[in-house]
């Protein structure tokens, strides 16, 4: 849909898949990566844990479908160079520091010169401006100040951040909205401008209903209650979290628990599953599902039901839990894992994941499909990330570039 | 006067629940010309969600129009009207609504539209060139097709329960249900690159979002280790593979913490003199990033005995000047009063007719040079009924009042 477009991407680990989310809608993507490979190829995970630049598992992830060129943009002939690739964009992504592209004369100001039409998307923990401006932004300090971080864990611990460094992915992929939004600006106006993604903000939006919303009217602060998210009321107007997350035969499953009349029918059935299994439902036996709620239940009855529900998920694997929720509509559902999902029936049913050949592994790894299935055509990965270097001849080919040059300017290092 | 980027584009959206406002936000904040088609016969039950701003009188019903829950989530100026899709004369007008938009948007399992006849089949005989965009948690097609999209179970099953967590103890959930505001990004973009590909060609589309795939988009790194290296993610506290000290450390005061990451072996150098080069900092056992990594239980707690007598904004102030990653673990009221999201006028103050002023309405995470976004309250259940039938559908008053009667806009 969007092969029309040509996108020069200069972006760090942070936000390799803003670009990789626009090229899966077709854009045409040119990573370009300093000569001798970007530093993130070095930072593991490896195929088959060899720490080898060209088997970064985070490279292939969120470059594929992108075409790569080495160029270094801090010497003068490179700048050139890629002034002379900004003309033929339409957008260039970043995710340096802010200013360090304009310390270079290739900040926007600078390249809308070139190319008035040209978009230039900034993806950084804080912003292009404000008093966080030149703060450092590594993945939990930005976590930390978006929010996310202090309602995570378990009240007698520290809070916790991710053990799958992406939060920058948040910003990374509005980014790609900006960018996009951008686009369809400049059929009114006929110019670029400049797009400021923000990490921070997207993750203030991640929490902003439940952690904000107590606050603005109440003044209360959510804080962190362990495998429980919602807060229940009961009987004597004590306050108790009840857990979302169970552990089950083989490991963790999620369950919303919704104890009001509305949901009746649902957890009586339970009810039966579990009695079906042995299991002693106790006092529960002669509760009125039909017209009893959290607020009738004494702290007492409260933890006896959770006790029945462990004992009974313990009984059972996640995939027997998925069957059981998905023919009760439950709001049940298993905690995946990788393996997990590459097994899920939902998914190979239709068809989401794609083989992608690794000619150079002598493989072909199974990578997730697209995020939308279109009429319009497949909106996805199609083929690996490059290798460093792969695109240089195609592309400076076209910049009319002899073959003796480019050979002078790998020499000098400049790509 | 410029135009806006979506400026002319009339989206009707039919999404209720977390995803889909998400999603057609970003339009309507820039210049989308958006109608939302609700029922206060069966409510979108966000508009339900707690917390509620108190009623002004005793015993009054919190109704429809009090949910925090849905105005901050809601900030997208928006014309709405109520539709009650059991009486015939409803789906007629929505299908007015079709012939008159250029993209529509819903959120519901599938089977809902389709039963009324308003699957993309049936929008494509109103208005072939329609954008349909259809959002769900499983997709619309395979055996889970028609199962509801809960948050609570997404996140689950995408992977994103897995992945916060100590090694010794049960992972935790991510703060929110995470799909609901990671998803949703993906089907935007797909709207705005449907858009400009009808602009290119006059072709229109359906797009089937699965919140389950759109969600595992972001997982792909863990799936591939896990296919190479037989290797599930491990938990591991606050901890990095990379760099120590990386963590999560005790101020001074109740509850508050300070996340430190020093990434590079300069900023270690920058980190010992802000803590002022004490001597066991010094030990040739912390001069190298691996060293840090595999001491880092020692480190932390050398950390934490310098952190736990100062304030955590202190702790970020000079770490960040010094060229180090900190940063305040923000609750509520931090965010509220945070320098950096309020230089960006991201917490705006609204008048809301049943709610007052507020400061919480937030405009998308993205600045654009050369356009403003527009953050309004949200729109009142059926609140532009009769000026949308009147201005946009052409009717009559008699026939508005006629249909009124019936029940059509209940």
């Amino acid at each position: 849909m969007l092969s029309c477009y040509r996108i020069l991407d200069l972006t760090d680990e942070k936000a390799f898949i803003c670009g990789r989310a626009l090229s899966d809608f077709g854009a045409e993507v040119i990573k370009i990566e300093k000569p001798g490979g970007d530093p993130a190829r070095l930072k593991g995970p490896f195929y088959k844990d060899i720490a080898d630049p060209e088997k970064n598992l985070i490279w292939f992830a969120f470059n594929s479908n992108k075409k790569g060129i080495t160029l270094d943009i801090e010497t003068a002939r490179g700048q050139e160079i890629f002034k002379k690739l900004v003309k033929t964009a339409d957008v260039v992504l970043e995710s340096f520091a802010p200013g360090y592209l304009d310390s270079l004369g290739l900040g926007y100001e600078d390249l809308s010169k070139i190319n008035p039409r040209i978009i230039v998307t900034s993806i950084t923990g804080f912003g292009q401006e404000g008093p966080y401006r030149d703060y450092k932004d590594p993945d939990i300090v930005v976590r930390a100040l978006g929010g996310l971080i202090y309602t995570a864990g378990y009240e007698d611990r520290p809070p916790l951040t991710t053990s799958y460094v992406h939060t920058h992915c948040l910003g990374a992929m509005s980014g790609a909205v900006g960018t996009m939004i951008a686009l369809s600006h400049r059929v009114h106006t006929g110019k670029g401008q400049h797009v400021d993604a923000i990490t921070q903000q997207a993750l203030d939006i991640v929490c902003s209903a439940e952690i904000e919303g107590p606050y603005a009217l109440f003044g209360e602060i959510p804080t962190r209650h362990g495998r429980a998210r919602a807060a229940v009321t009961l009987k004597d107007g004590s306050v108790f979290y009840n857990p979302l997350l169970w552990q089950c035969k083989d490991g963790y499953i999620a369950l919303n628990l919704l104890l009001n009349p509305a949901s009746a029918k649902n957890n009586l059935s339970i009810m039966q599953y579990i009695k079906k299994d042995g299991i002693d439902i106790g006092s529960f036996e002669h509760w009125e599902w039909e017209t009893k709620s959290w607020e009738d239940m004494t702290l007492e009855q409260a933890e006896e039901l959770m006790d029945i529900l462990g004992k009974f998920f313990m009984n059972h694997t996640k995939d027997e839990l998925l069957v059981l929720a998905t023919e009760n509509r439950f709001q049940l559902g298993p905690c995946n894992n990788a393996g997990d999902v590459l097994k899920y029936p939902q998914l190979q049913a239709r068809g989401f994941w794609k083989e992608i050949e690794h000619p150079e592994l002598g493989t072909s790894l199974k990578y997730p499909g697209g995020a939308v299935v279109t009429t319009q055509g497949y909106c996805g990965i199609r083929h690996r990330a490059p290798l460093i270097g792969e695109h240089n001849d195609e592309i400076y080919q076209e910049l009319v570039m002899s073959g003796d040059e480019l050979k002078v300017l790998k020499e000098q290092g400049v790509i | 006067m410029v135009k806006k980027p979506f400026e002319g584009v009339k989206v009707v959206q039919l999404c209720w629940a977390g995803v889909g406002v998400y999603i057609l936000n970003y339009l309507s904040h820039y210049g989308a010309t958006t109608i939302r088609v609700e029922t206060a016969t069966r409510p979108d039950p966000v508009r339900l969600f707690a917390p509620y701003a108190p009623t002004n009188k005793e015993g009054e019903p919190v109704g429809l129009e009090r949910s925090a829950f849905f105005s901050i989530t809601h900030t997208a100026p928006e014309y709405g009207i109520s539709l009650n899709f059991k009486q015939p004369e409803a789906i007629d007008i929505f299908k007015k609504l079709v012939a008159w938009a250029d993209v529509v948007g819903e959120g519901f399992p599938t089977g809902v539209m389709d039963k009324l006849g308003l699957d993309y089949e049936g929008l494509k005989e109103v208005n072939p060139e329609i954008i349909m965009m259809r959002t769900c948690g499983y997709g619309h097609t395979g055996p889970m097709a028609d199962q509801p999209g809960f948050g609570s179970i997404l996140t689950a099953v995408t992977m994103m329960d897995t992945i916060v967590g100590w090694p010794d103890r049960a992972p935790v959930p991510p703060s929110t249900y995470y799909t609901d505001q990671l998803s949703p990004m993906y089907a935007s973009l797909a709207i705005m690159a449907a858009l400009d590909y009808r602009r290119r060609t006059g072709k229109g589309q359906y797009i089937d979002h699965a919140q389950i795939e759109a969600g595992l988009n972001y997982m792909t790194p863990l799936i591939l280790d896990y296919q190479v290296n037989s290797r599930e993610l491990a938990l591991k506290g606050n901890k990095s593979d990379h760099a120590a000290p990386h963590g999560v450390y005790p101020c001074q005061g109740n509850d508050r913490w300070v996340a430190i990451a020093v990434m590079t072996d300069d900023e270690w150098q920058s980190f010992m003199q802000v803590i002022g080069s004490p001597d066991w900092a010094r030990d040739s056992r912390f001069a190298t990033a691996a060293g840090r990594v595999e001491n880092s239980d020692e480190l932390d707690r050398m950390v934490e005995a310098w952190t736990i007598n100062l304030p955590p904004e202190q702790v970020m102030t000079r770490l960040q000047e010094a060229g180090v990653g900190a940063g305040v673990v923000a609750d509520a009221r931090d965010l509220d009063k945070d320098p950096q999201l309020n230089h960006y006028n991201f917490y705006r103050e609204l008048d809301h007719p049943y709610m007052g002023k507020l400061r919480y309405y937030h405009p998308d995470p993205v600045k654009l040079s050369a356009v403003e976004t527009v953050v309004q309250r949200p729109v009142l259940l059926g609140e532009h009924t009769d000026y949308i039938c009147k201005e946009i559908l052409g009717m009559s008053p008699d026939e508005i009042d006629r249909l009124r009667q019936k029940g059509v806009f209940d």
